[in-house]
């Protein structure tokens, strides 16, 4: 079993801590299971089902610190690796920087996190929910590819200055893409997934059933000509625009003006209004939708953080160090990152429009310059021409070349909230709620003959 | 080990396997972190494992454990079994394998002139604060900033198949690295450069070779030139690309478009298909008759060469694109046999003991000029009235056919009159991949080739990573949309 309880870890991390010879010592352990069952070609690709259990010793001797894991288990094992981090702490110049380690902090317990149904599901629910896609694509002369995956596992440490920590939390997404049989450049393909830590709210054959009306409808696509559009994006185009701007709001780079958060002349942009009125962005591992961790990988007690209200920068990522030099409280490293959402459906938000873009889903998003945030990407699997209140019909994908700080200033309209798996998986760890928006003078800059 | 392996192999067989592998897996990384005065991080980590893959009545399972022991192999062979039975339900396309030779004693090893995980770790320290040192002796118009790592991986790893095949390989990567920071107090504006050497299949020695003490202060230098560099003019250009920033665009328009898994569709819901689709296999012109690329497992220092795959195939090089034309693809066992192809060219990797093997990229990389010219980049410059040169690789998208793709670049120069000019700022250049290649009119010559890569090519779901390297020559494009991306917030 690599599922340990809360005693079962203690004990094995408490011998790990035994063996010190170091000023103060911290031990992680971690194990778990995750299973998976992928299709392609309306058939079954690969599936696996891992189990692991593995340790992370950090020795620290003064202002010096040293790391090293292991993944056996054994007595000798366990001690082999704690003198591999001390002789890496004995042997490195001094930090100064280092923070020494927590001591005992007060951890809540957020049980809702972990579902027992996710931990144990096998590869005959997974081959059942997967035929409830190929089965009715296949009926259409349509392909399906996707994957049913769940994890899940504890996370427990402690160390030599008295703090301990466990906590267990399971994860599943399931994710498919439809494409049809068209040649190409006539093929129309569509993608829809569902994300939860419990395995009963992923409803397979709706997944299914989304992602083969978008292929359908994403058939013989017209090119239009790139240009600043009205867009309405879905919460995953959103949420996959969000993501690497919230990766910048570290205060360090920003203090030291390497960051778009960073003041002209120095300092930075807490307190500044930079996106619209609208616009909350916070994170906080109590939420019924998305159950964080109690402690954050440095041990810090995890807590609601408001990183934008109303527009306004309120909040940055401070790690100890910089907290300490800066007078600041230390931030855990966010649990989750949500952005508040309104009151309008995307529906409503079609039928307002006179003339714009569907955005199902946006891909391969990288930073073209971090100093404006400014990002580059392509859209995909579902992308439509809106006139007049309803869906003219399927474009050819666009490259954009945008920046979130711009679009967080031209919202029209929000939907409500829903947690999202981004291009590349992006909020399957981290998990990010988002919702749909109607954004007005969103930059594509170049056509793309991809379906 | 071989016995463990025998519990896999026979339970699989009895169970009803028609097919059956084991890898049992070691693999250590070592890094060092540092920035400006002080060592930041120092960690070593180690994960030993084994995951055994079986092939029941044309469905695949595969199942995997940290403990490496006989009842633990028995009852995770016995997983995979029952997952392969549970996907015959979904198996719509039999899965079949093209044949393989047996291999039942081979070994490989990285060649390395000295192993890293055996340099001591204040050798390692010493050097990087003096990378550190030497750019901080650089001024700017603000404050300067540097961070610089070090990164070694081994991979030891055991695989053994039904075909009667036992294989051991260690595999040794390398990659030392900076990036220097400029900061402006007074138009609060930041400019990066980062270093430009790739990881690379190479022991400690690349530490001398790459030189990045040498290489700091220039690249310093260049960050701070860069505040005052002209922007960029928009249209259409010449481009020249030196090898750290072509072997990306190598990467992504020919390595990942030539994947047969993601031709035939498997990879669709990820990374995506192909525009290189099968009927185009032979007479496709992708690029111009500049344009040679070859796969291969088996070149010098590439990160993707080893002795066998994870299939258990000996590793080698073909074709890929020959004179312009697609030719063929990369391929695994059970990919080569849907489209009837003899034998599979070696691409099989899983990125641990945990994870399954699947299609991944070989090292891809583009021919040198043929013929006894040494032509450099400098050459193939001298050639152009109103274009740009990029050394370096910087921002880098295409979407999921690998038609339209984006890229930027560390350092980018004008050219006016067969001449590098002055530096210039906010350069991407943008195309059409079959465009793109089509318009390249020169290549250098051999002496010019050299290795670029990537540690963290990610692919399938779950994600793995893979390292793969591109070797090739600086190269020369004509007429390519060059877009400004200065923008203001």
């Amino acid at each position: 079993m690599s599922l340990l309880s809360s005693n079962e870890a203690e004990a094995i991390l408490k011998k790990v801590l035994s063996f010190s010879k170091a000023d103060e010592l911290e031990a992680t352990l971690q194990g778990g299971r995750a299973a998976y069952t992928r299709f392609g070609m309306n058939s079954a690709s690969s599936s696996g089902d891992t189990e692991n259990l593995s340790l992370a010793i950090n020795a620290h001797f003064g202002q010096r610190s040293g790391i090293a894991t292991t993944n056996t288990l054994d007595d000798q094992s366990l001690e082999k690796t704690v003198r591999a981090a001390e002789e890496i702490a004995h042997l490195r110049p001094e930090d100064p920087e280092q923070m020494p380690f927590l001591p005992k902090q007060q951890y809540e317990t957020i049980a809702a996190s972990f579902d027992e149904a996710t931990y144990n599901a096998d590869a005959e629910t997974r081959a059942r929910a997967v035929a409830a896609t190929i089965d009715p694509a296949r009926a259409k002369n349509l392909t399906a590819a996707g994957i049913f995956d769940h994890t899940g596992g504890f996370v427990a440490r402690a160390n030599t200055v008295g703090n301990f920590g466990y906590h267990r939390s399971t994860n599943t997404s399931y994710t498919t893409t439809v494409r049809s049989a068209d040649e190409l450049g006539k093929t129309g393909s569509g993608w829809a997934t569902s994300i939860s830590h419990r395995i009963a709210d992923i409803d397979a054959k709706a997944v299914g059933a989304r992602a083969i009306e978008k292929a359908e409808l994403s058939r013989e696509p017209v090119q239009i000509e790139p240009g600043n559009y009205t867009v309405i994006l879905e919460p995953n185009a959103v949420g996959d625009l969000l993501a690497p701007m919230m990766n910048l709001f570290a205060a360090r780079a920003a203090d030291e003006g390497r960051s778009f958060l960073s003041k002209k002349g120095g300092g930075n942009r807490i307190g500044e209004k930079l996106y619209g009125d609208e616009i909350n962005i916070y994170t906080d591992p109590n939420l019924a939708a998305s159950p964080g961790a109690p402690f954050d990988a440095q041990g810090l007690p995890t807590r609601r953080i408001d990183f934008v209200r109303a527009g306004v920068v309120q909040n940055l990522n401070y790690a100890r160090f910089w907290a300490k030099k800066m007078s600041k409280e230390p931030t855990p490293f966010p649990s989750n990152i949500v952005m508040d959402g309104g009151k309008t459906s995307i529906e409503d938000m079609i039928k307002t429009t006179e003339r714009g873009i569907l955005v199902t889903r946006f891909w391969y998003i990288r930073f073209v310059d971090a100093q404006t945030v400014l990002l580059t990407g392509l859209t995909r699997d579902g992308t439509f021409l809106i006139e007049q209140g309803r869906l003219k019909y399927a474009i050819k994908n666009f490259r954009f070349n945008e920046t979130p700080v711009k679009m967080l200033n031209n919202i029209e309209a929000m939907s409500p909230v829903a947690r999202i798996i981004g291009s590349e998986r992006a909020g399957a760890n981290l998990p990010i709620l988002a919702p749909a928006l109607r954004v007005r003078d969103f930059s594509f800059t170049s056509l793309s003959d991809a379906v | 080990m071989k016995d463990l392996a025998d519990v896999a192999l026979n339970t699989a067989k009895q169970k009803g396997a028609a097919y059956a592998d084991i890898r049992i897996a070691r693999t250590l990384n070592n890094f060092i972190n540092t920035r400006e005065r002080r060592v930041e991080n120092v960690t070593s980590t180690e994960t030993y494992g084994f995951g055994v893959r079986v092939l029941v009545d044309g469905a695949w399972g595969f199942a995997a454990s940290n403990k490496v022991e006989r009842e633990e192999v028995a009852r995770v062979t016995d997983r995979a079994v029952s997952i392969a039975k549970a996907n015959k339900a979904i198996q719509r396309n039999r899965i079949s394998l093209v044949p393989v030779e047996k291999y039942p004693d081979a070994t490989y090893t990285t060649a390395v002139e000295r192993d890293p995980f055996t340099v001591p770790l204040t050798e390692k320290a010493d050097y990087l604060l003096k990378v550190n040192a030497e750019a901080l002796k650089v001024k700017g118009p603000g404050p300067m900033f540097v961070t610089s790592n070090m990164f070694f991986t081994k991979e030891e790893k055991y695989f053994a198949s039904t075909e009667g095949s036992s294989i051991e390989q260690t595999l040794i990567r390398s990659w030392p690295n900076f990036i220097v920071t400029s900061v402006d107090p007074k138009t609060g504006r930041f400019e990066q450069r980062s270093s430009l050497g790739s990881p690379i299949g190479k022991g400690y020695e690349v530490v001398a070779q790459y030189d990045l003490i040498s290489e700091v202060p220039r690249a310093a230098e260049q960050a701070i030139q860069k505040h005052t560099a002209k922007p960029v003019e928009p249209g259409r250009k010449d481009l020249v690309l030196h090898p750290t920033n072509l072997w990306l665009t190598i990467h992504e328009s020919i390595g990942h478009p030539t994947e047969l898994d993601r031709v035939l569709g498997l990879e669709a819901n990820y990374a995506g298909t192909s525009f290189a689709t099968r009927e185009k296999l032979g007479k496709f012109q992708y690029g111009s008759k500049f344009v040679n690329i070859k796969g291969d497992k088996i070149q010098k220092d590439g990160l993707a060469t080893c002795g066998w795959d994870d299939d258990g195939v000996k590793t080698m090089e073909w074709d890929i694109i020959k004179d312009g034309i697609l030719v063929d693809y990369q391929t695994v066992r059970d990919n080569a046999a849907v489209i009837g192809h003899k034998y599979s060219h070696g691409a099989s990797y899983g990125d641990s003991w945990g994870a399954v093997a699947f299609q991944r990229m070989p090292n891809v990389s583009l021919q040198p000029a043929q013929g006894s010219a040494n032509i450099s980049a400098d050459d193939l410059i001298a050639d152009i009235q109103d274009g740009v040169y990029i050394e370096g690789d910087g921002s880098y998208s295409i979407d999921q056919q690998r038609y339209n793709l984006q890229f930027g670049g560390q350092v980018f120069w004008e050219i006016k009159n067969g001449k590098k000019t002055g530096m210039l700022r906010d350069v991407a250049y943008q195309s059409r991949t079959p465009d793109f290649w089509n318009s390249c009119d020169g290549v250098g010559s051999r002496e010019h080739y050299r290795l670029g890569g990537s540690y963290f090519d990610a692919k399938g779901e779950p994600t793995q990573i893979n390292a793969v390297s591109h070797g090739c020559p600086p190269a020369r494009f004509r007429r390519i949309n060059i877009i400004n991306t200065g923008r203001k917030i």
